[in-house]
């Protein structure tokens, strides 16, 4: 009880803050807080952008959660769903005239294996090398943008068009969009982060393997008296991680763009890391913590259009205060314990 | 002595509660100036939280603290030193690299103008060595030196602070027979000259032989107090546990079949750095099934990277040459999780970092190493039924207090933790059976029990090698003795083949 509690009243603490903010800039809280609720579940196409903005920080705070558990900081998301996306886009944009079944499953499986390969080398180095994934992972971001822009401002450049994206994928490519959020780009892959998020469940809590990630996470010198490949275990959480953050790609470019557009993601990768923080690293958690900053996302950006002196930053003011009153709380928790012993 | 005589120390109704435990429950203890005075009881009895207390980390919830009849009241040991007391932990509170006078000024600097005036201070700890016959180098950095004499440096920064009473913590663990003797005569001589000593310890022989008088812990209250002369080993054993205690279990002649267990040829490992002296060099030992090889040794002498290279002989970081068998199998390429698979169990050296997860419920930690086993999980899914039911099972059948499988693994004593390890561990069906102190910090209690599972999983026709730095448990349990010293096996004895005068010196290097 007192595991859910908390993190409801870090959020509430966040947003009270977030808001004494606004008033100090010259807006009622008050109605701050209406435009907010408006912009995020007000109508439809509201709730729909609201869906549309959680469903790749299910995945990216998944991602972060996974890594976590086996005793891994995983900060790569962002350069991970990069390469998914650019990979799915690529398959589209190399072969347009694929039909309806194969063409999203060929797609999906490239955003999948480019995450997966690209979660895997900090995993490999950090295993077999000993040189630390947070460091690894923030350059391999950086190499990803890079080989991004390349590719979509050379190899794969959509002609008609003069936004830095590549060429778009032919229609069967297309996943299906829900007709009942008013045209906000709520796709199949919604229900696939939710499934994902079940299957991570599963794999965390009800699998040998999960168990194995686990205890490396909790003691790594436990884990190898008990005869547990420690090295494989942390690559394969790796790896586990950027596939899951390459799933980011199907969504955007299977689900929304049809073809790969540079900066799509406001920062997805690094909110995943408050999502999977907030969410306590629990499959559940993270659904719940990816719809909030999900709402956050979209309320935010309505303020920026309907109020005076509130602009689009108070957004990451607003997630930085939740981030900050959750963190705090686990350091509230970790003195509490420390006064104890 | 009589009642009226000023205390040096003494604590009146102390009480301390840790979460829903009373770690200490009303705990009444005198300790006369100038004697040794010894503390026993079972990892938490509350010995330790009542020590807490006395020098200034912990604050109690009610009672009352004097120092040669004084009433304390302190927030910090830094209050407890100013009085007086200071604590020797049992893993030493040093700075490596530092030299010894450092360490031993590190946060009481005499300072000149703004800098350390280490002359004067050296002047003044020449004076102290001399006085208490503790000589000591130094200038030489402190891990270079000697466990031994690192002990002496931490006894000696108390004496700098002017603590007049001392408070020891198991300060024996890690010291070879000699070094224990050599810091006995030390303590004996500070009493001399009027310090008072108290004396944490779980090793009975010491108290019988060293301390004027002894309070007992049990379950955070004290049970008994008495003159050491006027007691014996079998009562006190009695007091910390509350039951009769059976201290030297009668291990029945070993009938070892000519199967080997173990056959180690050639072990080798090569010291970090270049001209550094080898780790482990040409180790080579055979354990049969059926019988007990000891490895006697101090700590430190390549004992955990024969364990490391004997479970990891794959890994380059635990072994540069030679073969490890077990059971006829050549495992030298194996993978850690085939070898124990093979009916190889483990009892970790340090059972809190190696066997187990202290934070995860206990069920976790009993499955640690078991989760690929055909009973506890199929096609890579987890049986919880039978997972939950055999560790309910195991629990009860090597009393594993309390029962709760929820409880974190943390947070049961020592020897409760330990019994699990063994309890998991025992799931095997042990053929072979590494148990690296096995007995480490546990009580009487369960000294007695897990000392009887190892003589009864050798009865049963396991090879076990045992690995422990107390004298009396290689002595007790080992049918072969083989004795360690910086890498090397150095010799090699039979059950009652050798004293343990000339025990001790093979396994200092002589």
């Amino acid at each position: 009880m007192r595991k859910i509690l908390q993190p409801i009243l870090a959020v509430v603490l966040g947003l009270t803050l977030g808001l004494g903010v606004t008033w100090i800039a010259g807006e009622s809280p008050w109605h701050v807080l209406r435009i907010l609720g408006r912009g995020a579940f007000g109508s439809s196409y509201d709730f729909g952008m609201t869906l549309f903005y959680a469903t790749p920080l299910i995945f990216t705070g998944l991602s972060v959660a996974v890594a976590f558990h086996a005793g891994l900081f995983n900060i790569g998301a962002e350069g991970q769903l990069t390469l998914g996306a650019l990979a799915a886009a690529a398959v589209g944009a190399l072969w347009p005239g694929l039909p309806a079944p194969l063409a999203p499953v060929l797609a999906g499986v490239a955003a999948i294996v480019a995450g997966t390969c690209w979660g895997a080398i900090p995993g490999w180095l950090r295993a077999r090398r000993g040189s630390h994934e947070v460091i690894n992972t923030i350059m391999l971001n950086f190499v990803a943008a890079g080989l991004a822009s390349y590719v979509a401002l050379y190899l794969l450049k959509n002609p008609d068009s003069q936004n830095p994206e590549t060429r778009p994928m032919g229609a069967g490519y297309l996943i299906h969009q829900f007709g009942f959020f008013g045209g906000a780009p709520v796709s199949a892959a919604l229900p696939l982060a939710v499934g994902t998020a079940f299957l991570i469940w599963m794999l965390l809590w009800k699998t040998a393997l999960g168990f194995e990630i686990r205890a490396v996470g909790q003691s790594e010198s436990a884990a190898r008296v008990a005869g547990i490949d420690t090295g494989k275990i942390r690559i394969l959480a790796m790896a586990i991680a950027g596939g899951l953050a390459g799933l980011v790609g199907i969504g955007e470019v299977l689900g929304n763009a049809g073809k790969f557009r540079l900066g799509f993601s406001p920062d997805y990768g690094f909110l995943g890391i408050a999502v999977a923080l907030l969410g306590r690293n629990q499959p559940l958690g993270v659904v719940a913590a990816a719809l909030l900053f999900g709402a956050l996302h979209k309320g935010t950006a309505d303020l920026d259009m309907e109020t005076e002196h509130v602009t689009r930053e108070l957004s990451l003011v607003l997630q930085a205060l939740i981030i900050l009153s959750v963190s705090a709380e686990g350091l509230w928790s970790w003195m509490k314990k420390r006064g104890q012993t | 002595m009589a009642e009226g005589f000023t205390a040096a120390v003494e604590l009146r109704e102390l009480s301390r509660r840790c979460g829903n435990v009373a770690a200490n429950a009303g705990i009444n203890l005198r300790v006369e100036p100038g004697t040794i005075h010894g503390v026993i009881g079972e990892n938490g009895a509350g010995k330790s939280t009542a020590m807490k207390i006395l020098y200034g980390v912990m604050q109690p919830d009610s009672g009352d603290i004097f120092i040669d009849g004084k009433k304390c009241v302190w927030t910090s040991p830094t209050d407890a030193i100013a009085m007086g007391v200071g604590m020797v932990h049992q893993h030493f509170m040093l700075a490596g690299p530092y030299s010894a006078l450092d360490n031993i000024l590190l946060g009481a600097e005499p300072r000149r103008w703004g800098m350390i005036d280490r002359k004067r201070a050296r002047a003044r700890l020449e004076a102290l060595a001399s006085q208490y016959g503790l000589p000591v180098d130094w200038d030489r950095p402190i891990e270079e030196l000697p466990v031994g004499i690192q002990q002496r440096i931490e006894i000696l920064k108390l004496l700098y602070r002017e603590a007049r009473i001392l408070i020891l913590d198991e300060p024996t663990a890690v010291l070879t027979p000699q070094e224990t003797n050599d810091l006995f005569c030390n303590l004996k001589k500070l009493r001399s000259e009027g310090k008072t000593i108290l004396l944490i310890t779980h090793k009975l022989r010491e108290v019988m032989a060293f301390t004027d008088r002894v309070t007992v812990f049990r379950a955070g209250k004290v049970t008994g107090e008495v003159q050491t002369a006027q007691t014996t080993p079998q009562e006190l054993a009695s007091l910390m546990v509350g039951r009769k205690v059976v201290l030297n279990i009668n291990v029945s002649p070993a009938s070892p079949r000519p199967e080997p267990a173990i056959e180690i040829a050639g072990l080798s490992l090569a010291g970090e750095g270049a001209g550094s002296r080898h780790s482990l060099s040409n180790v080579s030992l055979r354990v049969n099934r059926g019988e007990i090889v000891g490895i006697a040794g101090v700590e430190g002498n390549g004992q955990s990277e024969l364990l490391q290279a004997m479970l990891h002989p794959r890994d380059a970081r635990c072994r540069t040459s030679g073969t490890v068998q077990f059971l006829n199998e050549d495992v030298t390429a194996w993978e850690a999780l085939k070898i124990r698979d093979l009916g190889v169990a483990v009892i970790p050296q340090d059972r809190q970092h190696e066997g187990l997860l202290l934070e995860r419920p206990v069920s976790e930690s009993f499955l640690l190493g078991l989760q690929r086993n055909p009973a506890f999980s199929r096609w890579g899914l987890l049986n919880s039924g039978n997972w939950q039911a055999a560790a309910t099972r195991a629990m009860k059948e090597y009393d594993v207090r309390p029962g709760d499988l929820t409880m974190p693994a943390g947070r049961l004593s020592g020897g409760n933790q330990q019994k699990l390890i063994v309890a998991r561990e025992f799931q095997r069906q042990p053929r072979v059976l590494i148990a690296a102190q096995p007995t480490r910090g546990v009580d009487v209690g369960a000294i007695e029990f897990i000392h009887e599972r190892i003589v009864r999983a050798r009865d049963e026709g396991a090879g076990v090698l045992l690995v422990s730095f107390e004298l009396d448990e290689i002595l007790a349990l080992s049918d072969r003795i083989l004795v360690m010293y910086e890498g090397r096996i150095v010799a090699e004895f039979n059950r009652g083949g050798v004293s343990e005068r000339e025990l001790g010196l093979k396994m200092a290097g002589s």
